[in-house]
């Protein structure tokens, strides 16, 4: 059995919101303008810096795993507007549970060199401070972290704060059950919650119409969830949409849910080959979308991407790479003991005496 | 010290610890209104309201993964999981989620979650209603397992399992809810035991019963009935499973040199497995025989008529205890028919 195609795959007469078309010209959108008013080109040229800049990790990010220096990556080339535009959205107190390709929305959060890298390198379960960030681990069981969203939003309701928990996850995870269920739990509270999937097309080999037959977004209305499919290519669409989805969250009516059409276009994870399952020409059709180039003919078109950004765009990039690539070289792997470090937060005499036999056939060894 | 049943002192550990601390929300389904289904929950929503006596969706997975986003932020939630059977929809949760979160952020992100679970046989109940699936938890790394087995030890241990940073597992057995025994809900908590200790319930100096859960007042009734033979048994309650107070056990076997481990659970990778494997690595020179498991069968939990059948009894435990000490058992004339060696 294979699924039908639906309007999800139609790339041709898609309905998404977006306000840059693919070729880069302005259209007005009467849902979202209200949203980007204040945007000028300036801030659209520090959107572009922060998606090149995004790229550049990622791609360092292959590069790295192909030498062997770290265990795994999860490329996110073609969804930086998707995450760039969202996560500049959010506010420094806001706090992301992210699953495991959002290098973009780590980037927006001020994550530091090694911190994309730490967790595939697999020097540490967890990539970065998250209470520094403001973002959960990066998550790899599909879909589990949209309920801890939804709990921390409770929390964000009993304490009465002016907060909200934003979880990104894959439109395969639309086909977990905890995915599901967040939104139970948050329509029925009215959490302050903002789920955004980030329909990039592939589950690893699955196409999306395998796990829908709808558009995602259309689901979340049934768990009355107000929902918006929005161009996941389209920079400042994402960034007016998660606007709106964060004032609906911040005014107390509970959650809202986006769905960023957007496409993978490298593999799911270093891992693969999506030779095997996809083919050229559906690559190409979205290379015609690519969301840099999107945002950058806008601003040609406009007169407003000189020389000198692309130039400073491009020196960033690469420092921010390069950094990237000496932290984790530089990363020193803890020793043999600390395997045993934070298994619990208090004494626990097994892991103790484990402790105790390891450490004692590790000196016996350093003594032999 | 007063008269309560174990589910009187349940509740009143509850309450307790919502008093002490306004980070204690409870969550679950029917815990609201009802009380939950076996009432532990009675009366919480009127004292402390729906902030913090939260009925949820039926969604076990749902309950345990917000559960989990509200330690993020600091909350200290009990969950209960209606029945031990309902609890495997949220393994994932439980076993990937908050057993490891600890762990993968070098201690930052703390998970202290107390899950409880009505647990265990011996009601008559229906399918998926009856289930001693501890070992999936013990098994588990960064979780604390623990059983209770009278009234006061559940208003204890339940607020120290609450007050825990660490995620536990507390395992109530349905069988007890009812049981009565003293309480002291005046005595300081400080005092208490740690709820990681065993605990020897009678001493004996012939055989130790090594045993938990609603399996302990099987364990004493067999001591009990062994007296009259002239038998001295000694019975440990071990209370956490995870950990296991491997000190008081060694002492205990030093002391006896025959053990018989008790315990609802199917046998095969159960926690008497675990519980013998250790003692043969620790105490090996002071074992006079094989320590011997009496365990419910390998097989899927029986219908309510055949439960009796299934789980450990009296005379099990005392076939057992006589194994270990050579005395006629049920083995005897088989084995001596084809003069085999036991």
């Amino acid at each position: 059995m294979s699924p039908h195609t639906t309007p999800i795959v139609d790339t041709e007469n898609d309905l998404t919101e977006r306000i840059i078309a693919p070729d880069g010209s302005r259209l007005s959108n009467p849902q979202l303008d209200r949203y980007v008013e204040d945007v000028d080109f300036q801030t659209l040229r520090d959107l572009h810096r922060d998606m090149v800049v995004v790229r550049r990790i990622d791609s360092e990010g292959v590069a790295l795993q192909r030498q062997g220096q770290l265990g795994l990556w999860a490329p996110c080339n073609g969804q930086e507007a998707a995450q760039v535009g969202t996560a500049r959205a959010l506010e420094k107190r806001d706090y992301v549970f992210p699953s495991y390709r959002e290098t973009g929305v780590m980037y927006a959060r001020g994550a530091a060199p090694g911190d994309y890298a730490r967790m595939w390198r697999g020097e540490e379960g967890s990539a970065y401070d998250p209470d520094a960030l403001r973002i959960a681990p990066l998550q790899i069981i599909i879909g589990a972290q949209t309920l801890h969203a939804v709990g921390y939003g409770m929390g964000i309701m009993h304490d009465g704060a002016d907060e909200v928990a934003v979880s990104y996850f894959g439109d395969g995870a639309t086909s977990q059950g905890d995915v599901n269920e967040a939104m139970v739990f948050a329509s029925s509270y009215r959490t302050p919650v903002v789920f955004v999937c980030q329909n990039n097309h592939w589950a690893i080999s699955e196409p999306v119409g395998l796990q829908s037959q709808y558009p995602l977004a259309g689901r979340a209305p049934g768990f009355g969830i107000p929902s918006m499919r929005v161009d996941g290519n389209d920079v400042l669409a994402c960034l007016a949409a998660m606007r709106w989805a964060l004032e609906h969250a911040r005014s107390g009516k509970g959650p809202a849910y986006l769905e960023a059409v957007t496409y993978r276009m490298g593999p799911h994870t270093t891992a693969d080959d999506p030779k095997r399952y996809r083919d050229d020409a559906e690559l190409a059709r979205w290379r015609e979308r690519d969301p840099i180039a999107r945002l950058e003919a806008h601003l040609r078109a406009a007169g407003e991407l000189p020389q000198e950004h692309l130039d400073a765009v491009q020196a960033e990039a690469d420092a921010v790479a390069r950094d990237m690539r000496a932290a984790t070289i530089g990363m020193v792997t803890r020793p043999a003991l600390a395997v045993f470090d934070g298994v619990y937060a208090e004494p626990h005499s097994g892991i103790e005496r484990q402790r105790a036999e390891y450490a004692a056939y590790l000196a016996a060894y350093e003594e032999a | 010290m007063v008269q309560m049943t174990m589910g009187k002192a349940l509740n009143a550990g509850l309450r307790q610890a919502m008093r002490d601390d306004d980070k204690v929300v409870l969550m679950g389904e029917d815990i609201g209104t009802l009380g939950g289904v076996f009432r532990i929950t009675d009366g919480l929503l009127d004292e402390f309201g729906k902030q913090r006596v939260i009925d949820t969706p039926l969604a076990e997975s749902g309950i345990v993964g917000t559960a989990v986003g509200l330690a993020f932020r600091g909350y200290r939630p009990v969950v209960e999981i209606q029945f031990d059977g309902f609890i495997y929809p949220a393994f994932d949760q439980i076993v990937s989620q908050v057993a490891k979160l600890h762990y993968r952020t070098q201690g930052r992100v703390k998970m202290p979650i107390t899950i409880r679970v009505p647990w265990a046989g011996g009601i008559g109940a229906a399918e998926h209603h009856s289930e001693s699936n501890e070992a999936y938890f013990v098994h588990t790394a960064g979780l604390r397992v623990i059983a209770v087995s009278d009234p006061q030890d559940a208003y204890r241990c339940l607020q120290q399992a609450i007050a825990s940073d660490d995620p536990v597992i507390f395992f109530e057995p349905k069988r007890l809810y009812h049981h009565k025994g003293e309480v002291d809900l005046d005595a300081s908590l400080a005092d208490a035991p740690p709820m990681g200790l065993a605990r020897i319930v009678r001493p004996g100096t012939d055989a130790t019963v090594i045993t938990y859960g609603a399996m302990v007042r099987t364990a004493l009734d067999a001591a009990e009935a062994a007296q009259d033979e002239g038998i001295s048994l000694e019975v440990i309650d071990l209370r956490s499973l995870s950990p296991i107070d491997y000190d008081t056990v060694a002492a205990a076997v030093r002391r006896t040199g025959r053990v018989v481990v008790a315990h609802e659970a199917s046998r095969e990778a159960g926690v008497a497995a675990e519980v013998i494997a250790s003692i043969t690595e620790r105490c090996f020179e002071y074992l006079e025989a094989a320590p011997l498991r009496v365990t419910g069968h390998d097989i899927p939990y029986p219908p309510a008529k055949l439960e009796k059948f299934h789980l450990p009894d009296l005379d099990r435990i005392l076939d057992a205890v006589d194994r270990v000490m050579d005395r006629p058992n049920s083995l005897s004339e088989a084995t001596d028919a084809k003069g085999t060696e036991r």
